[in-house]
Formats: C-alpha cells, sequence, structure tokens
C-alpha cells in the first residue's frame, strides 16, 4: 500500500464569490506547472476538492515543490481506496503506521455515500479497533490526539488522509495581475516581490545599471535573486535599464542635496514607461519607512510626485528584522548581502536632504532637459527572462 | 592491469582531468579578484558549488570545498570541538575509524578532551544501545563512519541520526569518503550536521573533497585568512579542483544508478571464488558496501603476496592505504574481534565501477598461484 494522492486546501479562496473559479483555476494551473517535470502527475478537481494524483512517484519532493506555490493552504496524503470495510480498515492502519513518532490518534468518518453500509459512528469504533488490536504502542485519545485520521467514504471512493502539512497560503501568483517591481539588489526589494507574489502579484522586474560604476556582477546578482523569486511562480521578466549616462547627468547637474530624489524620480519616469509599454498596472518597491533618506515621509512624497500608478510597498511599516528573516527564509539573504557596488551606493551625494519638496525638486529639474537622456535609457533597456531552470546552455556546462 | 585497490585512490576519469586542465587554463584567476576575469572564475565557481549541492541535495551554503577526506575530517572534529569546548569536552567516536577521524580524536584527548570509542561486533558494527549509553551531557561531538574503509561494513547512520536528532546540542560528523556513489545516504533531515566527502576516491583528483555543513552549524576553521568557503576554509579556492570534482561527482551518481546491482553481483561472484580458495577466511561481512572485500589467508605474509600479484599487474591491498605501511595487525579487525593471525595477514580488494567479471576470476586465479608460490617458498 501506498500514498497516492496529495489533497490540497485552499483557505482563504473558497471566500472569494463569482471569482472563486478564476481562482481555482489559476491554483489548478500553477499546480500542474511547478510539477511538470513529474511525468505522472496529475492535477484535478472534483467537487470542491483538488488533489494531485501521484501515479506511481514520491510524495516528499512533491510536497516540498508545494510548500511554494501560494494559494496552498495546506496539503495532506491520502490514499484512495475502494468502499470496501477490509481494504479501507488496511489503508487506515497503513496511514498510522506511516508515523511511528506519535503516540495518540483519533479516528474521523464522514460517510458522504449513504449506500455504504456501514454508519460513519460504527465505522468509526471499527476502525479504532481494528487499529489498536494490529498495533502496539498507540492509544486512542478523541480531544487532542497527535494525528487524525479522516476516513471520507464518497460516491466513486474512499479517501484516507492523515497529517496536515502546512502550505504558504496566500493567492495564486497571477490572479491579482501584474506589477513592475523594482529591483536593486539589496536585501528589501526581493522580500518586497516575494511578498506581492505571495498576494497573488505577478512580477517583472527593473533594474538600473550603471556600468561601469556598477559590475557585471551586480548585475549577476540582480539576475540570481530574481531566480531566487522564480521559486515561488512561474519565469520573471528582468528588465536591465542602461542608467549610467543619465546619473551622471544629474550627479553633474543637479544640487547635492537633490540629486539622490531626483535619480529616484527619473527611476519611477522609465518604470512608468515600461509599465506602459508591458500592460503592468502598478509598481513595487522595497521601500521600508526611515530606513534611509530616500524613504523618510518627504523623500516619499516628492519622489511619488512623478507617477500616478499606484506603489505597492509591502514592507512600508515592517521592522529591518523581520525583512530580514523573511530574506533568509526565502533564500535570497544570502545573495542580497554580496558586497558589489550597486547604483545607489556608487553615487552618493555627501548630504542627501532627508526632507527634500516636491517643488523645489521639479524646480531644479525644469533647469535642465533630461528627455533625450530618459529615451535613451528606455531604448536601451535589455530584457532577460528568467526560468527556475537552467535550459540555457553556458559556455561552463561542458566543465562540469 | 587489475587494478582493485580502488578504496586506497580510483584513476581519474579522462573527462574529469580533462575539464580540471581547461578550467586551471582558462579560468586562472582568483574568484575573489573584482575584475572581469575574477568575476568569470567566481560564477564557475558558483556553479559548481550549486552542482554540488544539488546532488548532494542540500543548499550551496552547506557546501565547503577542501582539500580531501583527511582535511574534511579533521576540520568537522577539531573544528567542533574546538568551537564548543565551553559546552562539554566529550566526543564518542568508534575503534573502526579512519586514521583521520581516530587520530584526530586522540590528539584532542591531549588538550582535555574525553573520548569513547565505540566497539563493533563481529561484522564490524557499532551497536545502537552502546551509543545511546554513551551519550552524555557533555557530549558535543559524535563521529561515526559510513563504510568502512577497510572492510565494508555500513554503519546505522539513519539510526543513529535519529537518536542525535533527540539532543539538538551534540553534532553528528559521519565520514562518508568511501560510501559515497557506492551506498546511499540521506543528507537532508538526516540529523547529519557535518559529512565528509573526498574526491579521490570516485575518479576525481587528489586534493578535492567536501565538507558539508547543515545550515546552522556553527565551527572554529583550522585554516584563518582570507575568508573564503563561507569563512569556513580560507585560502584561494582550488577552482579547477572544484569544477572537476563536480563533474566527478555528476559522473559516479549516474554510475551509481546505472551499475549499482552490477557491483554487487561481482561482489558475490568474489566472495565465491575466494571460498573456493581453502587458505582464506572472508571478513567482509555479506551486508556490506559492496565494492570492498576483505579476507584474510592466515599463515601467509600479505606483503609478500602483493608483491607477487603485482608482477603479474594485479594490484590490491592490505589493510588500509593510509595504515599499511604500520607492520602491525589491522586495528579494524581486532576490533571486530578477529585473532592476531588472521588481522596480520588480511588483504583488501576494492572494486570501481569499470571492475569486470574477468577481472575477478583472474585475480581469484592470480591469488591462489600466489598462495601456493608462497607456500612452496616457505616449505
Amino acid at each position: 500500500m501506498q500514498y497516492d494522492h496529495i489533497l490540497i486546501r485552499y483557505g482563504e479562496m473558497a471566500l472569494k464569490g463569482k471569482n472563486r473559479k478564476m481562482f481555482i483555476l489559476k491554483l489548478q494551473e500553477n499546480i500542474q506547472h511547478k510539477l511538470n517535470d513529474f511525468p505522472n502527475v496529475k492535477v484535478k478537481r472534483t467537487q470542491g476538492r483538488m488533489f494531485i494524483l501521484l501515479n506511481g512517484h514520491q510524495p516528499e519532493p512533491i510536497i516540498e515543490r508545494c510548500k511554494h506555490i501560494f494559494g496552498i493552504q495546506s496539503m495532506s496524503l491520502a490514499i484512495k481506496v475502494e468502499n470496501e470495510e477490509s481494504v479501507i480498515k488496511e489503508a487506515a492502519l497503513f496511514a498510522l503506521k506511516k508515523n511511528p513518532t506519535i503516540e495518540t490518534f483519533k479516528i474521523t468518518v464522514k460517510r458522504i455515500n449513504k449506500d455504504f453500509p456501514i454508519r460513519s459512528q460504527e465505522m468509526n469504533q471499527l476502525l479504532g479497533r481494528y487499529l489498536l488490536t494490529n498495533t502496539d504502542n498507540y492509544t486512542v485519545d478523541v480531544h487532542q490526539p497527535d494525528m487524525e485520521i479522516r476516513v471520507e467514504i464518497r460516491l466513486e471512493a474512499t479517501y484516507i488522509t492523515s497529517s496536515v502539512i502546512k502550505g504558504p497560503g496566500g493567492l495564486p501568483v497571477g490572479t491579482s495581475g501584474k506589477s513592475l517591481l523594482l529591483l536593486s539588489g539589496g536585501i528589501d526589494s526581493p522580500v518586497a516581490g516575494y511578498l506581492a507574489m505571495k498576494r497573488g502579484v505577478q512580477i517583472e522586474a527593473i533594474h538600473f545599471h550603471s556600468p561601469p560604476f556598477t559590475s557585471e556582477r551586480a548585475k549577476q546578482k540582480v539576475l540570481d535573486l530574481t531566480k531566487q523569486l522564480t521559486k515561488f511562480g512561474k519565469s520573471i521578466q528582468v528588465h536591465i535599464v542602461p542608467f549610467t549616462k543619465l546619473q551622471q547627468e544629474i550627479f553633474r547637474t543637479m544640487p547635492d542635496g537633490y540629486a539622490m530624489t531626483i535619480m529616484r524620480r527619473m527611476m519611477m519616469r522609465i518604470s512608468e514607461q515600461v509599465c506602459d509599454q508591458q500592460s503592468i498596472l502598478s509598481l513595487t518597491t522595497g521601500e521600508n519607512l526611515g530606513q534611509v533618506a530616500s524613504q523618510t515621509m518627504e523623500s516619499m512624497n516628492a519622489i511619488n510626485e512623478v507617477t500616478t500608478y499606484p506603489i505597492i510597498r509591502p514592507l512600508i511599516t515592517m521592522d529591518k528584522s523581520d525583512i530580514i528573516s523573511i530574506s533568509q527564509e526565502i533564500g535570497t539573504y544570502e545573495t542580497s548581502i554580496l558586497p558589489y557596488e550597486d547604483c545607489c551606493t556608487i553615487f552618493v551625494p555627501k548630504s542627501p536632504k532627508t526632507k527634500p519638496k516636491r517643488e523645489k525638486a521639479s524646480h531644479f529639474e525644469q533647469k535642465n532637459d533630461f528627455s533625450e537622456l530618459l529615451k535613451e535609457a528606455v531604448e536601451g533597456i535589455e530584457t532577460i527572462k528568467v526560468t527556475a531552470k537552467d535550459n540555457k546552455k553556458d559556455k561552463f556546462d561542458d566543465l562540469l | 592491469m587489475i587494478y582493485l585497490d580502488n578504496s586506497a585512490t580510483t584513476i581519474p576519469d579522462p573527462s574529469v582531468m580533462k575539464s580540471f586542465e581547461q578550467a586551471s587554463t582558462q579560468y586562472f584567476a582568483n574568484p575573489s579578484s573584482i575584475h572581469q576575469l575574477g568575476g568569470h572564475s567566481e560564477h564557475l565557481l558558483t556553479k559548481a558549488k550549486n552542482q554540488v549541492a544539488s546532488i548532494l541535495d542540500v543548499t550551496p551554503s552547506e557546501v565547503i570545498f577542501t582539500s580531501g577526506g583527511t582535511e574534511g575530517n579533521n576540520t568537522a572534529i577539531k573544528g567542533i570541538a574546538l568551537e564548543h569546548r565551553k559546552r562539554g569536552k566529550h566526543i564518542i567516536t568508534t575503534e573502526i575509524e579512519h586514521p583521520s577521524v581516530y587520530d584526530a580524536c586522540k590528539s584532542l584527548e591531549d588538550l582535555g578532551f574525553e573520548v569513547t570509542y565505540l566497539p563493533v561486533n563481529k561484522n564490524g558494527v557499532i551497536s545502537i544501545e552502546d551509543l545511546k549509553a554513551a551519550i552524555r551531557k557533555d557530549t558535543i561531538l559524535i563521529s561515526i563512519m559510513h563504510v568502512n574503509n577497510e572492510i565494508g561494513t555500513i554503519q546505522p547512520i539513519e539510526k543513529i541520526g535519529e537518536i542525535c536528532k533527540q539532543f539538538p546540542k551534540l553534532f553528528l560528523h559521519v565520514d562518508h569518503v568511501q560510501g559515497f556513489g557506492k551506498v546511499p545516504l540521506e543528507l537532508r533531515n538526516s540529523g547529519i550536521d557535518l559529512c565528509t566527502l573526498s574526491g579521490h576516491k570516485i575518479h576525481g583528483l587528489k586534493g578535492t573533497g567536501i565538507l558539508y555543513m547543515r545550515q546552522g552549524v556553527n565551527l572554529f576553521p583550522l585554516f584563518h585568512g582570507g575568508n573564503q568557503e563561507q569563512s569556513f576554509r580560507s585560502g584561494t579556492e582550488n577552482l579547477a579542483g572544484a569544477v572537476s570534482l563536480g563533474k566527478a561527482l555528476r559522473l559516479i551518481k549516474e554510475m551509481e544508478q546505472t551499475q549499482g546491482t552490477e557491483l554487487k553481483s561481482l561482489q558475490a561472484i568474489l566472495r565465491e571464488k575466494l571460498t573456493e580458495i581453502d587458505e582464506v577466511q572472508i571478513n567482509t561481512p555479506p551486508e556490506a558496501a559492496p565494492h570492498i572485500m576483505n579476507f584474510s589467508v592466515p599463515g601467509t605474509k600479505p606483503e609478500v603476496i602483493i608483491h607477487m600479484l603485482g608482477e603479474q599487474e594485479v594490484y590490491i591491498s592490505t589493510k588500509s592505504a593510509c595504515s599499511s605501511k604500520q607492520k602491525e595487525e589491522s586495528r579494524i579487525l581486532l576490533a571486530c574481534g578477529y585473532s592476531k593471525e588472521r588481522a596480520s595477514s588480511a588483504y583488501r580488494v576494492s572494486m570501481s565501477y569499470s571492475t569486470t567479471e574477468e577481472d575477478i576470476l583472474q585475480f581469484a586465479d592470480y591469488l591462489q598461484q600466489a598462495i601456493n608460490q608462497f607456500r612452496k617458498v616457505m616449505e
């Protein structure tokens, strides 16, 4: 006997009225996509339930994978057997024995198929007795069992499930539209992207690259971070903006205190244009209130002036330590702390204004025509598609 | 040539050699250099580490490239002992460990550590009950090998891991140098905190190896310096070595998949052939690793027999290569309870995935001839 199904539960989604169907279909598609290298696996829906049919695959690696699929509230391994007393008994015994570490259990029988001759209550006792006589070391505890064995006798078959494995929660990626993530390479922006994805957002990323002030390694770092985010969704497009000329011009012509604010405003303008081209309706940033000069209330007010797009700021009120622990959890921390210069660290004004004013920023910008350089930056964008798997052959493959 | 000393070292795979050579010449730059060439080297190093991590089913930050088994074992044992000495000074190991574990533990005794050496039964396996009884409040490290290098015995690492999980403050180190590619061992969720691998035992190059360190484990490095390898092993990375090791690991895993059962049946043939020789007493138990066969021929002098076989281009060894120059009995066989005579007349045949049935049959013939010749001379 073997576990042959994984039962998928989707908590919050079940509440979503008319959109429900769309959410569920998306979740099914996302699961199917994530598991497409397990050739025999099928994802099926029946009567408000979603099942992964293992068809001979080992359940453990599939469960590991599912822990990264947003929208899954929890999972349980299940065995599907015929509606027959003897095989149900055997399956329940198998489920119990698979968990040698527990001491107490409880059986809950649900008889949906009223044609099944034994009633729920009676079946409960029958199974309990069978398990106790065929094992040592276990006792029944109906109030606080270590494990609940659920037996659902349905029309087509009986499903036996045991321990509940926690899923990541959230909404299926792709159900909340697309957003453009400003990805710098630091600790915060990948976490912001992750949290947006958790809320169902499909992301594309934009990165400002200023060679030779920032190196190929800094760019690779951003691609590596993006790759780590693909674990939670599908492939992600990264738009690399050649930012050197514009950045130099800003720092050459603008007053020192306002250069950083104006640089941020330029980034917003470029991002907005990328959104426009890619039919993206919002921006996502890793901004965190008070963390640095550009993230004070005044700065955000001054920077935000140039765009009417909604800006999603998942980290805005979080503590830095909480951001760090999420980044460690999702595996981006190690990459984020690699010490390469990025476009925000290289041109640091001696004394950036922590309280810049909209009017002043706007006033200074008027003095120089940046439109040509802006246009050049947008036209020079290199778009790279980052996928979860390395399909692309590179020069190192033969060596390894 | 019939090469049957693969537990001492293996013949390097030509494609692994090629990778080493190419990486050495093309990617000579120091991965820590910030120029573009350094960047390429660093990228290649990351790729090699990612590949190793994915083969071992661990995360890249848990992989430390080392110079081989001895370094891995020493780093794990001394590193854990020194780092956590304030918590306790008791270490548990076994009587049949490789010298790089056994003597590392012995050396710590001079620094005030106390070491329990667990005995083994006739089959060379420790008792779980003994292990449980040996664990004390001040035990900080348990170091137990997976597959023994002389007799091929497999220790119940899975069970040991389960026990260690109940003692979160205690570290479990496994010397997996002889087992890798031959006897599977799960690292993830196994209770194993550190695990040593070596390149040249799997058709890689000398001077390459890996120490797996579970996330969260901390140790006192043996080498301080430029903070390479997550600061646990300073020294300019042996990039070409790391690359060649990544390849060797991949190749041996493929062979394990496709040829694992063949090796097992070759061993059965060898066992049968050896039983047909009157004087031979087999020391390797039936449930051992598939590539090692240890036996004794009491009354013979192993060194002489080894040289006679060598003249026919047949290469096997006595005991392990690392202890074979000492002219005494095998510590391992004595620990298994064998007599001094049996322990001082032991031979080890160790196969690889390229060993053939023909090799085995010929070896058995030559061995019989050598024994006969030896007897004649001695009479």
